[in-house]
Parts: C-alpha cells; structure tokens; sequence
C-alpha cells in the first residue's frame, strides 16, 4: 500500500494546529475589543454637517457663550438645537451676502429647518436629560471636551456604558460650580478635592447605579 | 487446607459472558466496521429522513422565534419557565449516563461498560447539544446572551452575576460538553486509525486518516493513549456529580415553595443518571436488533443496565417521598400548600403520572423475568423517558402556577413552537445518532478486542 500522506503531513498538521489557536485567540481577542474602538463608538469621528459651521470660530474666538444657541441647556432633557433664525440675528448683518452661508438664509426664507447630524447620540434604550447633569454641576467640557478648539465638533468621548457608570460610580471628582458649568478650559483651585465634596453636599449630588436611573 | 473444609472459599460465581463466544479479534473488527462501510438498509434511511423533517420544524419554529421573540412560546407571569427550562433539564439529564458509563464504570473496571460506552459519549454530546440550546433561545437574544452568560471585559462595565446559578451552570455545562468531546474524541482514536486502514477509497482513507492524527499504533502510542483515557476518565468522574447538581441550584437556590429543598442536589443527579440509562436502553434494544449486534451488546447489558435503572429509580422515588415529608415537617404554609397543590391541585395528573411513571412502573424490574425480556425493558425506559420529562414539568411549572400572591395565580399553556422546539430537539438528536452510526464505528473496536478469549489466553501466560 502507498503512502497515504507525505513527509510534509507532519508539518502541515503542526501549523494547522498552531494557527487554530492563533486565529481562536485573535479572532476573539478582535470580537471582544471591537466595541471598544472608535468604528463602534464613534468617537473622534468628523461628521459632516450641511454648514461648516465652527465652534473654534464662534466659541473659542468670539466667545459666545454655549447658553446663547444651546438655550435649554440646563432647563431641558436635550440642550437643544438653535433654530435659523439664531443665525439670522447676526448674519443679517455680518456675512449677510456670504455664498457658504446660502443654506442659512435659503432655511430663513422657506422655514424648513436645517438638518444638522447629531453627534452626541444615545441609544434609543438610555433615558439621559442634559438639565439633571448641568444642575449637579458637571461641566460641559467634562463630556464634551475643548468645544472651543473643534472646528468641527466630535464626539470627544466614547459614550460607552462603561464611561458612563466611570462616572456615575463617583461622581463627586467631576464637580464644578454651577457658575463654571460653561467654562472652557476650567483652571480648578488648589483645594479641588475640599471645593468638590462641598459642591456635593450643596447640590446633594448622589451616585446613581441602579438600572433604571438610564434605562426605564 | 482440605478441599471439604468449611472455610474453603466458595467459586465465583459464573457469569454470563460480555461477548458471545465464538468471536476472534477480527470478526469483532469486521462486524463493526462493516456498518459503517456497508450500504445502510432502507429503513434508515427513512427513519433519518423523518428525523430530519423534524430538524427542520426545528429550524422554522427558531426562525420564528428570533424574527417575534420568546412571546411565541407559552411563557408567561407567572410561569416564566416553561418547555424552554424543562426540555433543558431533560436533555441534560439524559446525557448524563454517558458520562457514567464512560468515566466511572471504565474506573471501576466494569468491563460490560465496553461496547456500550461509545454510542452513550455519542449520546451524551447530542443530548448536551440538544440541552445548550434551550436556555439560548430562552434569552430571545441569543446574539446578546455573549455578554449575558460570559464574563468579559465588556464596552458596559457590566458582568453576570456570580452569585447566580444561572451564571455557574454556564460553566457546569461548557466544562461537560468540552470534556465529553474530549472523551469521546481520545476514545475514537484508535478505531478511526483501523477504519483508516480498512476503508475502500482514498477519500475514505484520507477522512479517517486525518481524524486517526497519525495513529500507528505503536507501544509509545497505546502508553500515551491509556494516560489520556485514564486522566479524562478522572477529570469526568466529578462532572456526573457537579453538572446536574449546578442544575438543580437553578431551582434549589430560588425561594419558591417547590424549589427551595435541600434534596435537589442528589435527586437530580440520581434522576439524570436514572433518565440516561433509560435513554442508552431506548436506544441500545432497537440498534442490536436492527444492527444484529446481539453478539456484543448482550442481555447481560441489557439486565445490567435494568439493575443500574432500578437502583437510580428507588433514590429518585425516595426524592418524591422526601418531598412529602419535608413539606409536612417545616410546619410552613407555604410548603404545605404547594404539596397539596401538587397532589391534589389543578396539575395533579403530572404529579400522579410521574409517581406512575417513575416510581411504581420501574419496581418491574425486580423481576429477573422482566430484566431479561427486551420488549419489557424497552417499554419501562419509555415510561422513565416519559417520567423523566414530567418530573421536570412537576417542578417547574406547578411550583410556578401557585406561588405566594394568590392574585398572580395563573395556568400554562405551551403553544405550538413549543411544541415543534421539543420535538424538534428530538428530531436533532435522532438525526445526529444516524449520522454517528453511518460515519463512527458505534461500538468500540479495540476495547471489543481485549474482551474476546484470545486475548484473555495471551495475558494469562504472558
């Protein structure tokens, strides 16, 4: 009877076997981190908007505060979106001819609202209000990053879970004064940690675990 | 010491056989290998076929799940577990006598375990399978169930309980399915190797001569091979206590009258045993038949096998008693009305039936007469098969229908994918035997070997 498998069968085994824990190995290590990255969380993705619209420019040079758009910021579940005609106070009159500024004024004279892309987006499943956050005096840097340094914004953090409840297990080190909610780039006091746990007590700050606090 | 002496030792007893005689190394190898390279009759293929159709019903009635969810299955408040759980149960528990036969019986040098052991591992890894599906599909959401059951450094920050049974039976069944297949696969070596050398074509050689990785036989590879059977072997035998004992946690660790008894642990473990044996000889009594294996597997398996059914039979039956009593004892309302609820209340036909199946219908076996009538034994492992289920639906769901708030009182009714899932899993299950015994020598070939007479001769003067 011939050979029923050459010298080479040994080999070809041995690396077979090898490479099943490898790809085993990595295949799952791949799986498991997927949702970690930033294909899944989108974070630091630019998104394109229907207007370049800069929050360098308005923000970080012009310094209009973030209260003067996003109006419900610390009344409403949502900071909400400014309608065109926030726009049209100053652009009537500054850059009121400018060709990049068309869709504003073409969304002014017909009343369709512009269609921005939310960058900031929860699962459908996560009950979040943006009123609760402000009231207890987590910054809006503290979630949103340098808003004042993005020409366009991205998401600056990942908005997992797991970022979440970082927080809500202790929330107390992400504390500022109620009057600094809107400040960017925050210089904190030299006593911080003492300033926190007094914001804390003052705002009766809790930390919020339970499943339902998000989803209801 | 004279022979007429008093204290003189009395002779073993004789006992029939593990083999009929007349049988050499090689018939034993062509009468099981032929099965496998011979044409299937016709009624196999039939009967695969029917299996299969049921495979399919499988298939529609999961579909269906996953498109609804689990709202197309009868569950409901207050019996949130119904077929899904005690299907679950039931195949898990079947599976065990596998791993008895394969792991204790082979470490207590039982040798008639030999030519049933490799169809009972096959068994056992079919019925795991069958088993692992249900608390899956329970979930609705098996592709959720990753982070559900597995603790993993997950984007959530959120990890299973641990102090949940839920969580180590997760563990309890993977560890028992990896190790039988682990088992079984070792076992099969050295007969994929001779189904190698015997087979007819050179796709056949080169199928089995890869599955045999290169088996010579040589001494190096026979030394190798024992310690690996012996140490899987022990690595099993705490399996056939722990998995069904994580398995009854389920229920045990639950504070629901019915549930909540210190009892579970051995009378599931009893009861997996008990509902395996029963399901070798459902089995194993047609195949001899129809494979005309009278030879190998003989009545004396058959009668052993009846013996093992009664012994596991009369704990489980003691369970049942104790159950009563225990009720009784704690002087608790609650306990007392879950007794007499189960006796007595709406789903009493499950309790009396299970006392039929399980505990009256078995005492048959006392009778060596039944013992060694194919057709009697084969009928009392339908009634365990049966007895086994109910037990399951005894537990679940009248423990479930009544429990503390009187106004959340309800009744079950499982619809038709229930129906189809369970049958479907039967179907499964059935149609992976006939693959088994259309592609795996189902009878152990070289474990047959050491059996026939030639080779007790060659150890006696060796």
């Amino acid at each position: 009877m011939s050979q029923l498998f050459d010298r080479s069968s040994n080999a070809l085994a041995r690396t077979t076997m090898a490479l099943a824990v490898v790809l085993a190995a990595g295949g799952l290590g791949l799986v498991l981190s997927l949702g970690q990255t930033s294909w899944v969380t989108r974070q630091n993705l630019l998104i394109k908007q229907p207007i370049q619209f800069s929050h360098d420019h308005h923000v970080g040079q012009i310094g209009i505060s973030c209260g003067y758009c996003h109006t419900a910021y610390e009344r409403s579940s949502s900071a909400g979106i400014p309608p065109t005609a926030t726009c049209m106070n100053c652009h009537s009159q500054i850059w009121a001819q400018a060709p990049i500024l068309e869709p504003v004024r073409a969304s002014f004279r017909s009343g369709q609202p512009l269609e921005w892309v939310r960058v900031h987006d929860l699962p459908e499943f996560v009950y979040f209000d943006h009123s609760i956050h402000v009231a207890k005096g987590v910054g809006c840097e503290t979630c949103h990053g340098r808003i004042d340094e993005m020409a366009g914004v991205t998401q600056a953090a990942p908005l997992t879970m797991a970022w979440c409840l970082d927080c809500h297990r202790d929330p107390v080190r992400n504390l500022r004064p109620r009057s600094e909610v809107t400040t960017m780039g925050w210089k904190p006091p030299e006593n911080l940690a003492e300033l926190q746990q007094e914001l804390a007590r003052e705002y009766n700050v809790q930390s919020k675990m339970s499943c339902s606090t998000c989803h209801r | 010491m004279s022979v007429d002496s008093p204290h003189a030792p009395l002779p073993a007893p004789v006992r029939p056989p593990v083999i009929a005689p007349g049988h050499s190394a090689s018939t034993v190898t062509e009468r099981i290998s032929n099965i496998v390279f011979g044409r299937m009759p016709r009624w196999f293929w039939l009967a695969f076929g029917v299996a299969f159709m049921l495979v399919l019903g499988l298939l529609a009635s999961i579909g269906k799940l996953l498109f609804v969810g689990i709202g197309v299955w009868g569950v409901t408040q207050p019996i949130g577990w119904g077929f899904d759980i005690i299907n679950f149960v039931w195949w898990i528990g079947i599976g065990h006598a596998g791993t008895l036969i394969s792991a204790i019986l082979l470490l207590l040098r039982q040798e008639w375990r030999t030519s049933i052991n490799r169809f009972a591992e096959a068994m056992t890894l079919f019925a795991v399978a069958c088993a692992a599906m249900y608390p899956l599909l329970h979930t609705g959401r098996p592709w959720l169930a990753v982070y559900w059951l597995f603790p993993y450094p997950n984007s959530m920050n959120i990890w299973p309980n641990f102090r949940s049974p839920l969580i180590w039976d997760v563990f309890a069944v993977s560890t028992y399915a990896t190790v039988s297949l682990l088992f079984w696969f070792v076992g099969l070596i050295p007969d994929l190797a001779t189904m190698r050398d015997r087979a007819r074509n050179r796709a056949q050689k080169l199928i089995y001569g890869v599955l045999s990785l290169g088996w010579r036989g040589s001494a190096i590879h026979w030394h190798n091979y024992e310690s690996a059977y012996l140490l899987l072997a022990g690595l099993s035998t705490p399996l056939v206590l722990s998995v069904h004992t994580i398995v009854s946690f389920d229920f045990a660790v639950g504070q629901v009258p019915g549930w909540h008894a210190t009892i579970f642990p051995p009378y599931f473990v009893a009861g997996a045993v008990f509902a395996g044996f029963a399901m070798v000889l459902t089995l194993a009594i047609p195949l001899r038949r129809l494979f005309h294996l009278e030879d190998f597997i003989t009545m004396r398996h058959l009668q052993n096998m009846g013996k093992v059914t009664l012994v596991t039979g009369l704990i489980v039956f003691y369970g049942y008693l104790v159950e009563i009593f225990t009720a009784w004892y704690s002087g608790n309302l609650y306990e007392m009305f879950m007794m007499r609820n189960r006796v007595l209340g709406p789903y009493a036909w499950s309790w009396w039936l299970l006392i039929l199946c399980n505990g009256l219908v078995p005492q048959l076996l006392w009778l060596r007469r039944v013992r060694s009538s194919e057709l009697a034994l084969w009928g009392i492992a339908m009634f365990v098969n049966v007895g086994m289920w109910l037990e399951r639906f005894v537990i679940v769901v009248t423990s479930l229908h009544r429990d503390f708030l009187p106004a959340s009182w309800g009744f079950y009714k499982p619809t038709v994918f229930d129906w189809a899932t369970f049958v479907g899993t039967i179907g499964l299950f059935l149609a992976l035997i006939f693959l088994f015994i259309r592609f795996l020598p189902m009878i152990s070939i070289f474990e047959m070997r050491t059996l026939v007479p030639e080779a007790k001769i060659k150890e006696s003067q060796g």
